[in-house]
């Protein structure tokens, strides 16, 4: 039986996790190296580390917390952050990142998407997709962290971007990130039922319940999750946490959950 | 010294660690005198079928591997692509595999509009064994790997299928025929049971 993934997403900050709200004002959460191993040792499904001011500064994602994470953990590591280039995306692999998301330069030369899928393969290529809502009330995909308005629509840009050979969509609601406040289902679905290739969603996850509403009524295939695992409480203390397999299981069902309760492997080096 | 061999593209670090934590230390190598040499040789799993056997034949390691692997029974783990190499032809490429093991790889294809599974299968998804063996020892009954694949395997002669999982379709996840391991299942990347399954792979094979 597959199992739905529920992924930690750790937005890197130069040295930092940083935690945004609607993709403004971020808040230092801590070290991404204590992050990753936490959620290593407590057996997460997989975990997606994005650079989030790499793009800015003209390069690709912090190579050394980006090995030193993979050395670390025993699970699969997605990466992003200003990739641009093959070669990048080559070195990354070379660490033990497992697939790459490209979000911006997508959008810059769809092409490159293509080209990636060709050379390393479509399971290894996630396109990233920040949609915000428009004032009309449409949806568009934003690039440069949200800065950009590319006036594509999600579900058009996600079918194209299909075509060009990405293995999944991670598509992240900018107006309900960092807000817990739920899912945009309806976004959520309209996306995954146009493309064959499957959809992670993210931005707005704050209960457990919310990932049932992204995989049923959403058709996601995967729920991603920051600010949820990173804080707690209503004051947002800093606490990183994962749900208990019995609480993924109330929401999501038994057999679609994979438990995790088989003995943990110690850390591979002291700290 | 086990022997991983480099076609290409990938992420190779991650099988390098496994097999350490596992027990066995490993290069990442496509010499001929280190595959010569080799106490155990890995297939690993990524890349694409056709560019994968080419780089083989290309670097003239065809010839050498079957008298490792079929004539001096050297133990060899193909994960992923890999063990879709051991099948006679996949339909990516239109290409001949290896032919070690008696089967086809072939794409995943779903009807079904907006419920039809995705394709590539992408998570965590359960493996269930099909007879008794060492692969699977000190496992649960059903246990989780992680998957990431948009083609599987067919195999002819079902007494090769280790292990089974189902995703739309029924596909073999593991294959285990004497000095011959395949598994399309990452168990670098599959946490405990992954590290576990390697730990097996590597008492089965004598290599530690």
């Amino acid at each position: 039986m597959h199992k739905i993934r529920v992924i930690p997403v750790l937005l890197l900050k130069h040295w930092g996790i940083e935690k945004s709200v609607r993709f403004r004002a971020g808040k230092y959460v801590g070290s991404p190296i204590n992050a990753a191993r936490v959620f290593n040792g407590l057996n997460v499904d997989e975990l997606i580390l994005l650079d989030i001011v790499a793009g800015e500064e003209g390069r690709g994602p912090n190579a050394e917390i980006v090995s030193q994470i993979a050395e670390e953990t025993q699970m699969p590591f997605t990466v992003g952050g200003g990739i641009r280039t093959l070669e990048q995306i080559r070195v990354l692999l070379q660490a033990g990142v497992d697939r790459v998301c490209i979000n911006t330069h997508a959008v810059e030369r769809p092409e490159f998407v293509r080209e990636a899928a060709e050379v390393f393969g479509s399971q290894c290529i996630v396109v990233s997709v920040d949609v915000k809502r428009r004032w009309t009330g449409r949806h568009e995909v934003f690039a440069r962290g949200g800065r950009k308005a590319t006036g594509l629509a999600p579900e058009a840009w996600a079918r194209r971007m299909e075509e060009m050979g990405a293995g999944e969509i991670l598509l992240t609601s900018m107006d309900r990130d960092g807000t817990m406040s739920g899912y945009d289902v309806p976004l959520i679905r309209r996306v995954a039922d146009a493309v064959r290739i499957p959809v992670i969603a993210c931005g707005g996850a704050g209960r457990v319940e919310d990932f049932a509403a992204a995989v049923d009524g959403g058709h996601a295939s995967a729920v991603a999750a920051g600010a949820f695992f990173l804080f707690y409480g209503p004051r947002r203390t800093v606490l990183i946490n994962y749900p208990h397999d019995d609480d993924l299981a109330r929401v999501l069902g038994e057999d679609r959950v994979r438990r995790k309760d088989f003995k943990v492997l110690p850390p591979s080096r002291a700290y | 010294m086990v022997v991983i061999l480099d076609y290409g593209a990938g992420n190779l670090a991650s099988v390098v660690r496994g097999l350490r934590r596992a027990g066995v230390e490993a290069v990442v190598s496509s010499r001929h005198r280190d595959v010569a040499a080799a106490k155990g040789i890995v297939l690993p799993g990524v890349g694409f079928f056709d560019a994968a056997m080419e780089r083989l034949r290309s670097g003239g390691l065809l010839g050498l591997l079957e008298e490792r692997v079929l004539g001096a029974r050297v133990p060899v783990l193909g994960i992923c692509l890999g063990m879709q190499m051991f099948t006679e032809h996949s339909e990516e490429g239109d290409a001949a595999g290896l032919g070690w093991i008696r089967g086809r790889t072939m794409r995943f294809r779903f009807e079904g509009g907006v419920d039809a599974p995705k394709v590539p299968h992408l998570g965590w998804t359960a493996v269930r064994r099909c007879a008794e063996g060492p692969l699977f020892d000190a496992l649960p009954p059903l246990p989780c790997f992680y998957f990431a694949h948009s083609y599987h395997i067919a195999c002819t002669d079902a007494a090769v299928v280790a292990a089974e999982a189902d995703y739309g379709i029924r596909f073999p996840a593991a294959v285990h025929w004497g000095n011959i391991y395949g598994t399309q299942f990452h168990p670098e990347k599959s946490h405990d049971n992954g590290a576990r399954f390697l730990r097996n792979f590597v008492k089965a094979a004598g290599l530690a």
